[in-house]
């Protein structure tokens, strides 16, 4: 019988709960840190400051805009079906705080004598379960958009279904050539077989194909066509305010946090620094979290400067462009593997 | 028409058109009718990029798009921080109305003549006027203003009471900030208006 996660050591019961605090704790602080980066770089990007007047520098903004929707009044549209209306945000921060789980935040480090990895868990199908999380992700923008009863929410609900089997294929197709270069499902030995060279040299077009498509999967500018505030008014969202807006607003960003932190961790080498440098273990989680906010940073400038693509550009480019590439590079990197092995 | 062929550049530039001389009431007169074969207008396309080319064409374009945007960071802001930082007016910029005194002896200049309540379009002055007694003694002239009021919810900074005025009495001031918490308080009295303003606004430099 197959275990579902390789732990490989000892890891007491107690350190599973405290990690799993420490996680959720520090995913929750990055999430109003990416808000208010994002307003900041775009405004800087667009000629304004971005908010400044909440607390020193604005800093405090994201905490006015939490406050703001939690006393807000809890309004639901009499078409609407209350128990999917939600039930649905819920299954957006739930699949969103559950995929953050398993990015590695570094190697099992030993802590007060005991050995602690710093992940919440090492799954022997790492990829896979990210790729379960997000497709049932989805099923926070489809309920939430058919629940409304509004035709702006299910329109952008549909818009959802048909972005999610475009982008999705390509994507888990992208990482086929990282799998099979690494020989691994886990993520922290797809870090330890990058030890050589990060992965986003020999994969390159397979960095390109799952960054676009991560731009798909957390519906953010060129692909955020459920929302589209354009034509949309909100999208999937139009008809949610007070704290079910705030679960699918924190929903998105941690989402970005999750994309990122996969592609640091799959393509830019995880904890590992090149030139040989090698620094005590404490220094791990900051070399993610820098990597990750440089992906972030990406995600940011990138919202800034394309416009949102047409819903059969999207189709097309999902399906006419990044899935024959994606197949591709699986192909290539399968027989150069067979050839060089 | 003469049967030499001419250089006629209405002819060259249309084409294929044809020039022909058509019949009408008064005189004989030459319009170009139009041709199809003659009007076809051949746009030159570049070659189709293909697969690769036009991978890179997206690519060229998405970075230099990226470019773009980090370009207006460096750039920096073009915001004014309003209520700290105020843009300066004009000389001429026509702000909250001032009522004037003679600096010398201290009296009014208004001689309560209603002259601008007259010329004002929106019909927000309202002047009564009082005489002016030996013993009280308010304006210059023979006559003085009781009451001045202006109702600046409804004034609209035309200037034409400044302009009506015959002795300089009232004029345009600097001030913009004017909003307040109730329509009667933006009613501004004889005694607000003769008051020395707050120098809330900024006045632009020469040059500037």
């Amino acid at each position: 019988m197959n275990a579902l996660a390789v732990v490989g050591y000892y890891e007491p019961w107690y350190v599973q709960i405290i990690k799993a605090i420490v996680i959720f704790a520090v995913g929750l602080q990055l999430v109003p840190v990416v808000l208010m980066a994002e307003r900041k770089i775009m405004g800087r990007m667009q000629g304004r400051y971005g908010p400044n007047r909440v607390g020193p520098y604005g800093a405090l903004q994201p905490l006015a805009d939490i406050l703001k929707l939690l006393t807000k009044e809890q309004f639901r549209p009499a078409t609407s079906v209350g128990f999917l209306f939600a039930l649905a945000p819920m299954i957006s921060i739930l699949t969103a705080v559950a995929a953050f789980a398993i990015i590695p935040f570094g190697d099992v480090q030993n802590i007060f004598g005991t050995p602690v990895g710093l992940y919440g868990v090492d799954l022997s199908i790492g990829p896979l379960y990210v790729f379960a999380f997000g497709a049932i992700a989805f099923y926070g923008i489809m309920l939430g958009g058919w629940s409304s009863g509004s035709k702006y929410s299910f329109l952008g609900a549909m818009r959802g279904a048909a972005q999610l089997i475009s982008y999705e294929v390509a994507q888990g197709l992208a990482l086929v050539g990282v799998i099979i270069t690494a020989g691994t499902l886990s993520l922290t030995g797809i870090v330890h077989a990058q030890a050589g060279m990060w992965y986003i040299i020999p994969q390159f077009f397979g960095f390109i194909i799952f960054l676009v498509a991560g731009f798909a999967e957390t519906n953010r500018a060129p692909f955020d066509l459920t929302e589209a505030d354009a034509e949309l008014v909100g999208g999937y969202n139009t008809e949610f305010g007070g704290g079910k807006f705030a679960s699918y607003y924190f929903a998105e960003y941690l989402n970005v946090l999750v994309i990122s932190g996969l592609v640091a961790t799959i393509f830019l080498g995880g904890w590992l620094l090149p030139f040989g440098l090698n620094p005590p273990g404490w220094v791990d989680p900051f070399v993610v979290l820098f990597k990750m906010s440089l992906v972030t940073f990406l995600f940011i400038w990138v919202r800034a400067t394309l416009p949102r693509l047409r819903y059969d550009q999207l189709m097309s480019f999902g399906w006419k462009v990044l899935l024959p590439l994606a197949t591709l590079n699986t192909l290539v990197t399968a027989v150069l593997v067979v050839v060089t092995h | 028409m003469s049967e030499t062929p001419t250089h006629d550049p209405n002819q060259e530039r249309l084409g294929g058109a044809t020039a022909e001389p058509v019949q009408t009431r008064e005189s004989t007169i030459t319009v170009n009718r139009w041709v199809p074969e003659g009007d076809v207008v051949e746009v030159q396309r570049t070659p189709a990029p293909g697969p690769a080319r036009g991978s890179w064409r997206a690519f060229r374009e998405t970075a230099r798009g990226l470019q773009t945007t980090m370009l207006r960071w460096f750039e920096g802001t073009s915001t004014i921080q309003y209520p700290e930082e105020k843009v300066p007016v004009y000389p001429r910029f026509r702000g909250r109305h001032k009522l004037h005194r003679f600096e010398d002896t201290g009296l009014e200049k208004c001689v309560g003549c209603s002259l601008c309540a007259a010329a004002c379009p929106a019909d927000c002055i309202r002047v009564v006027a009082s005489e002016n007694t030996p013993e009280n003694r308010v304006s210059a002239g023979e006559r003085y203003a009781a009451v001045y009021e202006i109702n600046l919810s409804r004034c609209i900074f035309c200037g034409y009471c400044e302009v009506a005025c015959p002795f300089d009495a009232i004029t345009m001031g600097h001030d913009y900030e004017l909003s307040d918490y109730s329509r009667e308080d933006l009613i501004f009295t004889k005694e607000m208006l003769l008051a020395e303003p707050l120098e809330r606004t900024p006045l632009r430099n020469e040059g500037e």
